[in-house]
């Protein structure tokens, strides 16, 4: 449905998306990941044709964004970063335009901006005046904004923004209710918003693709190093000390005991794949502690995500 | 057409939702109203001392035209302060929509720019035509009172109107530039003070450029719609510089886009 091909943008000097390519197949979701200046906004602007890339192309549903960009607009809907909202409008008058300019049916409208308001709970506030909106419903009228034509394809700028975490679940319930009829391309800086929502994820980092799979399969690929977490009846500092002092330890982190002052809780990493744990409790057994817990810690997506936007030189294949 | 007309509709009921029209239209009332007082008790004045000057001297009081002496006059004024008010109205086209990003949602729907352009062009053209409409009140004062021509009043308005059109065209290819709407007015505003300005100094150089350099002057052009000649040389005139303000738009829109900002 979506086909990004090498496309590289530039602002002047300043690159901001770097021979990005990657597949949406129809009725996926797929989570674009990445940090500040990534290029996120970049790489879907350029596939709503708001901007032209400056080398490479893009196909949604088939047509070029650059060549065929009315076909491609027809079928696309956009919330963009900052809703684009006319402020001075009412709500209800504000999607009966946008409806319009979207070529909905006059006889549909009516169907098509109540719909648009039912779905993202903002029926109550039909008849305000935008501007007098708080920043979550302001959100939410953006987002009805890009249903209301009921779209092949969604193209969601950071779409949880400024919700409270109550509509937050909504709206991503409402996501994934609507992929299946439609492609979604949501981006976002919130990893479990992506683990919850996406079905493929891709990340990206300074303009470029470091990877692209499932959460669940990003999270099993880079858990190669083995961590733990152990908790242990004895004062941390000491504990922390002598595990630290262990072979093949890479690093030990203390983490807040709940409850129990007298139990510590440490993440202990180990060093690649190599077997840390009977070392761990012996060594404990041997000064004499209690050992409460000592269970595996998968990396977390957030982990991932560090991890490569902060290590270039370990890249994922 | 449809969408064209959604733009327009949305632009013209966003001029008439804020006060800014009615402030726009009420100040260019009040201050063509206030020119119109005094250049018609001016002129009124002129008549009754022509007409004591002529019983004095025993002869038939002269035919004074209110056409030439007021109404003509009445005209230039308006087309000066045209040049101020109408950027304040279109300085909000596009760089309201720059601003507040929705210029995002207008260049991402299946609308081409030609039909963005020309539906806030008319928009604002719609809103001046309101405030020239206001001005009748005025001439038609003028014809209860008294018995002007109809003909220069006519083609007074069409060259009104003509200017105008020319300026919001203008106005729109400011507004495209910059996102800061005062800066849109001002630089519009400047642009039209340029383009009377090169009839002034048309009269100071040789006649030769200066024939090249009037025919370039938009007052020089309106001239002969408030004396109530209509010559199509002018109406040409005043196409075209509306045709090139919009498609000066469209070209700063299409490279704003390469460019991204
Ligand atoms: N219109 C523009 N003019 C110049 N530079 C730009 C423009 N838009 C984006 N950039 C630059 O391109 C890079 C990528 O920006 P982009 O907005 O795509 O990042 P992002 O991933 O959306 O970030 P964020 O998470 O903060 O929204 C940044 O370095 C930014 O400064
Ligand atoms: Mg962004």
């Amino acid at each position: 449905m979506i086909e990004v091909q090498n496309v590289t943008r530039y602002f002047g000097r300043v690159m901001a998306v770097n021979d990005v390519s990657f597949e949406v197949a129809k009725g996926e979701i797929l989570g674009f990941l990445g940090p500040n200046a990534a290029g996120k906004t970049t790489t879907m602007r350029v596939l709503t044709t708001y901007l032209p890339a400056t080398k490479g192309t893009a196909k949604v549903a088939g047509f070029d964004v650059h060549d065929q960009s009315m076909e491609v607009r027809k079928r696309i809907g956009y919330l963009p970063e900052n809703p684009p909202l006319y402020q001075e409008m009412r709500v209800r008058d504000y999607l009966d335009f946008v409806a319009k300019i979207k070529q909905v049916e006059p006889k549909n409208r009516k169907k098509a901006v109540d719909e648009a308001l039912g779905k993202t709970g903002t029926t109550n506030v039909g008849n305000r005046v935008i501007k007098t909106l708080s920043k979550g419903y302001k959100q939410r009228v953006g987002l009805a904004q890009a249903l209301v034509h009921n779209p092949d394809v969604l193209i969601l700028d950071e779409p949880t923004v400024g919700l409270d975490p109550k509509q937050i679940i909504e709206v991503r319930e409402l996501i994934k209710s609507l992929a299946g009829n439609h492609t979604i391309i949501l981006s976002t800086h919130i990893l479990p918003e992506v683990s919850m929502t996406c079905e493929r994820v891709v990340i990206i980092d300074k303009g470029k693709v470091v990877a692209e799979d499932s959460p669940d399969n990003l999270t099993k690929k880079l858990s190669g190093s083995m961590r733990f977490k152990v908790v242990v009846d004895a004062p941390r500092d000491q504990v922390e000390e002598k595990l630290r002092s262990l072979p093949g330890v890479k690093k030990v982190t203390p983490a807040n005991a709940p409850g129990n002052k007298k139990l510590s809780t440490l993440l202990v990493e180990g060093q690649g794949k190599e077997e840390i744990r009977p070392v761990l409790v012996k060594s404990i057994i041997e000064n004499g502690w209690n050992l409460y817990e000592l269970t595996p810690e998968g990396m977390s997506l957030e982990d991932v995500f560090l991890h490569l936007t902060t290590k270039e030189e370990e890249p994922v294949q | 057409m449809r969408k064209f007309l959604a733009i327009y509709n949305r632009e013209v009921k966003s001029y008439f939702s804020s006060p800014i029209a009615y402030i726009i239209i009420g100040l260019f009332l009040l201050i063509t109203g206030v020119f119109y007082y005094l250049i018609v008790t001016s002129f009124v004045q002129y008549c009754m001392r022509a007409d004591m000057q002529a019983q004095y001297y025993r002869m038939a009081p002269p035919k004074l035209n209110v056409n030439v002496m007021a109404i003509r006059n009445l005209f230039q004024n308006m087309s000066l302060f045209m040049s101020f008010f109408l950027p304040m109205i279109t300085m909000r086209l596009y760089s309201d929509e720059k601003k507040t990003g929705t210029i995002e949602l207008l260049m991402t729907s299946p609308i081409t720019n030609l039909q963005s352009i020309l539906g806030k062009f008319s928009a604002a053209v719609t809103l001046f035509l309101a405030m020239l409409a206001f001005t009748s009140v005025y001439m038609i004062l003028l014809f209860i009172y008294g018995n002007p021509e109809l003909g220069p009043v006519l083609t007074g308005y069409l060259g009104l109107f003509l200017l105008g059109s020319s300026y919001i065209a203008f106005g729109v290819f400011f507004s495209t530039l910059t996102d800061n709407q005062i800066i849109a007015a001002a630089s519009t505003f400047v642009f039209i003070l340029f383009f009377w300005a090169i009839g002034w100094v048309s009269a100071m150089v040789s006649p030769g450029l200066g024939h090249v350099l009037s025919s370039f002057s938009l007052i020089e052009h309106f001239e002969d719609f408030a004396k109530g000649v209509l010559d199509t040389k002018h109406i040409v005139y005043y196409l075209s510089f509306i045709t090139m303000g919009l498609f000066l738009s469209f070209v700063s829109i299409e490279s704003s886009r390469w460019r991204g900002r």
